[in-house]
């Protein structure tokens, strides 16, 4: 992956498919270290998979016996000399709070750090598939923050769909703006 | 700054339009956006397509959409268009430029480029 942005839209695509109704997309940055956290309350995982589930020869894909998103994400995250760790509860261990939670941290100043790149992209790709789920996004750096909550957004747009082109385009300058309020300062 | 106000005004404007739109839906692309998709430049080629079907005016017969992955990874990024009473058109390989290209000649112009759709697997 050339972004650690196309890599959260991979990991989301797991939380999508847990069957999650909202999933957290949180990057906390200062000024040495970024971590991403990944956080739904879909189906979860059991001890077992949750334990090989940074194995490439562990997927719940039909099509191929290969899965690379966490290793992948795994990879770029050590190779920084950061690490990632899961937190899973399954719904049959915890019927009213189960879940996932992929947290990943990221050493900046690293030869090898991989840049977060268009993470706007990623979030409009996200909420454009899958409009039914409540998005939420925060990306802190310090005291200040770019934030995104699509139930926020249905609140103004009653029926109409969040998919709808004219507001998947909004919705993307609306976070560009955000970010270009911080980095003029 | 984007403001709320301006999603209200979009609200207006679309309300009238979704009632529309349900039911119709003519045309559905989609784009395998699995790890192998995502790791060969699926998400601009879904966001160009999602683009230039707006622009083309074309939201009300076409619906795009995301799946996972479609079992041909060495040939990402895929996008699949299927229409009501014909056979599915594969397209593989593809960009944004191409992506742009498709939604003229094929979705608008009813032509599908078969120097962009896959061969033999």
């Amino acid at each position: 992956m050339k972004e650690l942005s196309l890599n959260i839209l991979d990991i989301a695509q797991n939380s999508v498919k847990a069957g999650a109704s909202t999933i957290r997309i949180l990057l906390t940055e200062d000024a040495e270290t970024l971590s991403i956290g990944i956080e739904d309350d879909g189906c979860g995982m059991t001890a077992d998979f949750l334990a090989s589930v940074t194995d490439p020869f562990t997927t719940t894909r039909t099509t191929r016996k290969v899965g690379l998103g966490i290793p992948l994400f795994k990879l770029a995250a050590e190779q920084t000399g950061g690490s990632l760790r899961i937190d899973s509860v399954h719904e049959s261990v915890s019927p009213d709070a189960h879940g996932t939670t992929v947290t990943a941290v990221f050493y900046k100043t690293h030869l090898d750090f991989t840049p977060l790149g268009d993470i706007v992209s990623t979030l409009t790709t996200l909420i454009q598939g899958q409009p039914e789920i409540r998005w939420i996004f925060l990306h802190t750096f310090g005291e200040e923050a770019v934030t995104l909550d699509t139930d926020e957004l249905k609140a103004v747009l009653g029926d109409v769909p969040l998919n709808v082109p004219e507001v998947i385009a909004w919705i993307g300058d609306y976070l560009k703006e955000q970010y270009e309020a911080i980095t003029s300062e | 700054m984007k403001s709320l106000a301006e999603l209200q005004a979009i609200r207006e404007k679309m309300q009238n339009k979704v009632v529309l739109r349900e039911g119709s839906g003519d045309i559905r692309v989609v784009v395998g956006m699995a790890t192998c998709g995502i790791a060969a430049g699926a998400r601009p080629v879904l966001n160009t397509v999602v683009e230039e079907v707006s622009k083309a005016g074309l939201s009300d017969k076409v619906t795009v959409t995301q799946t996972g992955c479609i079992g041909i990874c060495q040939f990402e990024p895929v996008v699949e268009i299927f229409e009501a009473g014909k056979s599915k058109v594969t397209y593989v390989k593809m960009t944004p430029e191409k992506a742009k290209e498709v939604v003229q000649r094929h979705l608008k112009g009813g032509a599908p480029i078969t120097d962009y759709v896959i061969k033999d697997i």
